[in-house]
């Protein structure tokens, strides 16, 4: 794991090499990720035919290949908050998932500075743990101390909103509607600075008060030499939020460019659609 | 330094007015020339950019699993008070549920089948066996969810992954002093007292620990792979414990003639068998050393040095696999 900047807020990054070239975050040269799909063939097949396929060692006959992302390169740099737009199964979260190291790419290189957290809609942290331990626990396993969780505490519990109306984060995360979980965990990732952040949708659950709120957080983590990477539905969100925006299609990478810019681009080409 | 720029869309835009200083965008490009790419691994490699998802060193990963220590020995605690919080009796099911199982143990063991016979202190000897193969048991089940059980946090927030089943493990440890606080009551109503020999506790618990740890390491990494070995774990538990002397004297059959001597051998090695048959040492009086196997200290500490320093490096070498799929 690669060493971090100790400190829970300041941009304390190692200085660029070049002075005057501006710092990238997240290369990716040329990416194309291919994944398997089990089960497209009615189910998993019988037990017999299971334990037949993984005696001879071949694959599920039910497997099939889909490739996702066809060669996508861009580079992301220090302070760029980056929207990725998209009709659905465009790619955006399977790029998402590869640039935080969870899907391997079949073709290419990410490059990336620090380790991304990648923040998802479904990514419950400890559910049957009390909203207070997965603050707690969260910033224990982000490497941050056990002072600087007892002095964040606050401010995460604050941030999120979550005991404006009765005391929920003494209660388990499972108890949580899906908003205020993801209240809470964007509160728990954000309060460490990230030199990469990755949201897939995880805001939009949010209500209007904690949307602006995080708006303004993801604000301050580019201005702490973060990049942030969003992926919304909402071409209103992108545009407020980020200044720059991809738009993938198809797995391929149709434009790239000032959010406004991309975002209208990305519109007309929706409109003709209907 | 030069980026590429592929002017191939019709909605390139000027360059942002805030940023002049930046270079304009590369934009998408259908057909990615070959030469575009080395531009864009050179901006990485001179930046010092590292491929994502590549495994950490072994020293890079000892120091961030060293960091998250306190992680570990809050997620097992806050682990152990969760278990039972959704049961009406709550904590009381800690010392329950070994309890029971020593019960429906006794039962089946000491009064259907008698297996006690020729057995001294029986109960003693059942129900140390049966709470040290539980942290055994318990351990290695808790590895094969180490993974799958908590992909919300693996995927969300990054730490050395190794941290999940050696916090699981130290959970079942916990577990354990639970139930060796139930046990020290049975001792006593049986007639074992306090003795000196009860200080060799701790270090029995510490190598068995250590084994167990490691066998939880290596089970993860085999479950976050396969999932079936979730499913099937059980089976070879439950064979695993018939075998390893937990209601019956390991001494009595390696001590027969008519069983082939590799059967004794293995038998008295066996792990399990070889920190229940330590931990009756420490504690019951009857138990004595004669019973033991020989150097059964140099095979205890060979298991846990094994079984811990393999099974570290078995997890470690698929460390960025974990959270795929």
């Amino acid at each position: 794991m690669a060493e971090r900047p100790p400190a829970v807020s300041g941009p304390a990054v190692t200085a660029p090499a070049v002075t005057d070239e501006p710092v990238p975050t997240v290369v990716a040269d040329g990416v194309h990720i291919t994944y398997t799909v089990h089960g497209t063939r009615g189910g998993r097949g019988s037990a017999t035919s299971a334990l037949s396929r993984i005696l001879s060692r071949r694959s599920a006959p039910g497997a099939r290949q889909v490739h996702a992302v066809r060669g996508v390169s861009f580079a992301a740099y220090k302070g760029e908050a980056i929207g990725l737009i998209g009709s659905n199964g465009s790619g955006k979260s399977t790029l998402l998932k590869a640039v935080a190291g969870l899907l391997p790419p079949t073709e290419g290189r990410i490059f990336t500075r620090g380790q991304p957290s990648l923040l998802g809609v479904n990514a419950a942290l400890m559910s049957d743990l009390t909203g207070e331990r997965n603050v707690i626990l969260g910033g224990l396993a982000m490497g941050m101390s056990r002072e600087q969780v007892r002095e964040r505490y606050d401010d995460i519990v604050k941030f999120s909103g979550i005991n404006e109306k009765d005391d929920f984060i003494s209660l388990p995360m499972r108890t949580y509607s899906s908003g205020m979980g993801a209240r809470l965990r964007f509160s728990i990732a954000a309060a460490k600075s990230h030199e990469v952040l990755l949201i897939d949708e995880a805001l939009s659950t949010g209500d209007a008060t904690f949307q602006r709120r995080s708006q303004r957080r993801i604000a301050e983590l580019r201005e702490e030499a973060g990049t942030v990477f969003l992926v919304s539905h909402s071409n209103k969100t992108i545009t407020e939020t980020c200044d720059r925006a991809l738009w993938l299609e198809s797995g391929t990478l149709r434009m790239d460019g000032p959010a406004a810019e991309v975002v209208a681009a990305y519109e007309e080409f929706t409109g003709k659609k209907k | 330094m030069s980026q590429p720029i592929t002017p191939t869309t019709p909605a390139q835009g000027p360059n942002r007015a805030p940023d002049s200083t930046r270079p304009p965008r590369n934009q998408a490009r259908p057909g990615t020339g070959t030469g575009a790419e080395t531009d864009l691994t050179a901006l990485a490699r001179r930046h010092g950019l590292t491929v994502s998802g590549a495994r950490p060193t072994l020293p890079e990963y000892l120091r961030g699993l060293w960091s998250r220590r306190h992680f570990i020995a809050a997620f097992a605690t806050a682990r152990l008070t969760a278990q039972y919080s959704q049961a009406k009796l709550g904590q009381i099911w800690q010392i329950m549920t070994p309890l029971l199982n020593a019960a429906v143990y006794y039962f089946i063991f000491g009064v259907l089948l008698g297996t006690r016979d020729g057995v001294p202190d029986f109960v003693p000897f059942l129900v140390t066996g049966v709470f040290v193969w539980t942290f055994t048991s318990s351990s290695i089940m808790a590895g094969t969810r180490a993974i799958s059980g908590n992909l919300g946090l693996v995927r969300a927030l990054h730490f050395p992954r190794a941290a999940l089943p050696i916090a699981l493990a130290l959970q079942q440890l916990q577990q354990l002093l639970f139930s060796m606080g139930a046990l020290t009551v049975i001792l006593v109503c049986f007639g074992q007292y306090p003795r000196p020999s009860w200080l060799l506790v701790a270090p029995v618990l510490a190598l068995h620990a250590l084994f167990n740890t490691g066998i939880s390491m290596a089970v993860a990494r085999l479950a976050a792979r396969t999932p079936d070995i979730a499913q099937l774990m059980p089976f070879v538990l439950r064979t695993w414990m018939y075998v390893s002397g937990v209601m019956w004297s390991v001494d009595k059959v390696a001590g027969d003639d008519r069983v082939p001597h590799w059967v004794t051998v293995a038998l008295e090695c066996n792990p399990a068998a070889v920190y229940i048959d330590l931990m009756r040492f420490a504690l019951i009086d009857s138990f004595t050393a004669d019973r033991l196997p020989p150097h059964i200290w140099a095979v205890a500490l060979g298991w846990a040095l094994f079984a811990a320093i393999g099974g570290f490096l078995f997890f470690w070498k698929a460390e960025e696999e974990y959270g795929r799929g």
